[in-house]
């Protein structure tokens, strides 16, 4: 989306994320914003065959990740979730990837039980 | 080496698809776009390397090297580069070099499985299938979540505002995954609908570097959208 749209939307989306997960819960990343990196699941790398060079692409995404000592990692496209929750995994990372639709309905109250796959034990039952 | 449907080499190719000011021609060879894609180094290649290659008319490794696969076409590159030299366009032409048999499996199956069912699904899934699972999966979540016993997950509705389009994976592999937007859209009282054609989100013939599937997948979704009358195609990709 960034890439078509720019940092404004970028920007409408941290504004989703801080009142979703509250200001001091928030870590940016670095570098962020259209200077950040690719996590190397896009431009069909998933599909790629080749799975040793899609990680080491993904290895720059994986350390600035570690960096923020976040516990969660949101990702807005369907790629870069599947690439980052493999990058977590590859790279032995202390963080869950999750979708924002699942941040947005939990903190609504409206998250059903079958739909907190990616969530930590501590939010399995948050909110039910 | 001359390349397959053109008389041209790459670099006159490359000439046509950069805009004068953005042709390869102005590299600086200042290392910007290297230093900072994660893509470097891969198969030996980085950007710059790329660029200064098919300047100096080294079209055999251009159309050759498999880092084409590898680069995601991320465009920090370009964001980066003071001479907004658009290296992706490139890699996605070297892509188009690649006899179809030899471009990753993965990939042109993707596509093709795209290309041979009506809802442009990189995992094939019919039309009646798609509905199946939708419905299966609201019935469910409107007898077991309180709250949620008037939910609504539309097909075909026609003249619905958004037509919502849809990974593939999740109605696949993961369909409670879908629930959320579902009840978001809700919640915010969106009038939307699914269609059973062309609600694919996902366009792997656009990876595979195939433009005439590419295009023939966008204008399925353009019908499909088009069909049902809906004024605004939401893409969840
Ligand atoms: S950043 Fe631009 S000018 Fe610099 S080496 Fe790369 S393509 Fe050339
Ligand atoms: S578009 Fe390709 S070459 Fe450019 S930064 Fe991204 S991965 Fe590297």
């Amino acid at each position: 989306m960034r890439k078509s749209l720019g940092d404004g939307i970028a920007n409408d989306l941290r504004f989703v994320v801080r009142r979703l997960v509250g200001e001091e819960n928030f870590v940016e990343m670095h570098p962020n914003r259209s200077n950040n990196y690719c996590c190397g699941g896009g431009g069909g790398a998933l599909q790629g065959g080749f799975p040793e060079a899609r990680r080491r692409y993904g290895r720059l995404k994986a350390e600035q990740i570690k960096a923020t000592g976040a516990t969660y990692c949101i990702a807005p496209c369907h790629n870069c979730h599947s690439q980052i929750h493999d990058l977590a995994e590859h790279y032995r990372g202390n963080w869950r990837t999750v979708h924002l639709w699942t941040l947005i309905c939990l903190s609504l109250g409206m998250l059903g039980e079958a739909e907190r796959t990616y969530l930590g034990p501590e939010l399995k039952e948050a909110c039910l | 080496m001359r390349f397959k449907g053109s008389r041209s080499s790459f670099k006159e190719v490359a000439r046509r698809l950069l805009p004068s000011d953005g042709s390869f021609d102005l590299c600086l060879s200042c290392g910007l776009c290297s230093s900072g894609c994660p893509a470097s180094g891969l198969a030996d290649m980085d950007p710059r390397k790329f660029l200064r290659l098919a300047s100096l008319g080294q079209d055999e490794i251009i159309a050759t090297t498999p880092w084409v696969w590898m680069c995601t076409l991320c465009r920090r590159c370009t964001h980066l580069c003071p001479m907004h030299i658009d290296i992706p366009a490139l890699v996605y032409h070297a892509r188009t070099c690649w006899p179809r048999e030899k471009r990753p499996k993965g990939i042109v199956g993707s596509c093709d499985q795209a290309l041979a069912t009506g809802t442009a699904s990189a995992m094939g899934t019919r039309p009646e299938d798609f509905r199946f699972v939708v419905e299966d999966v609201l019935a469910e979540v409107r007898e077991n979540q309180p709250g949620q016993e008037n939910l609504a997950a539309p097909v075909n509705r026609r003249g619905a505002y958004y037509f919502l389009n849809q990974n593939s994976r999740e109605p696949v592999t993961e369909p409670d995954e879908m629930v959320p937007l579902w009840k978001i859209l809700d919640y915010v009282g969106a009038d939307w609908t699914y269609g059973t054609l062309g609600w694919a989100a996902e366009n792997y013939c656009m990876f595979a570097a195939d433009d005439a599937g590419w295009e023939t997948l966008v204008r399925r979704k353009v019908a499909a959208v088009e069909e049902l009358g809906c004024k605004v195609w939401l893409n969840t990709e």
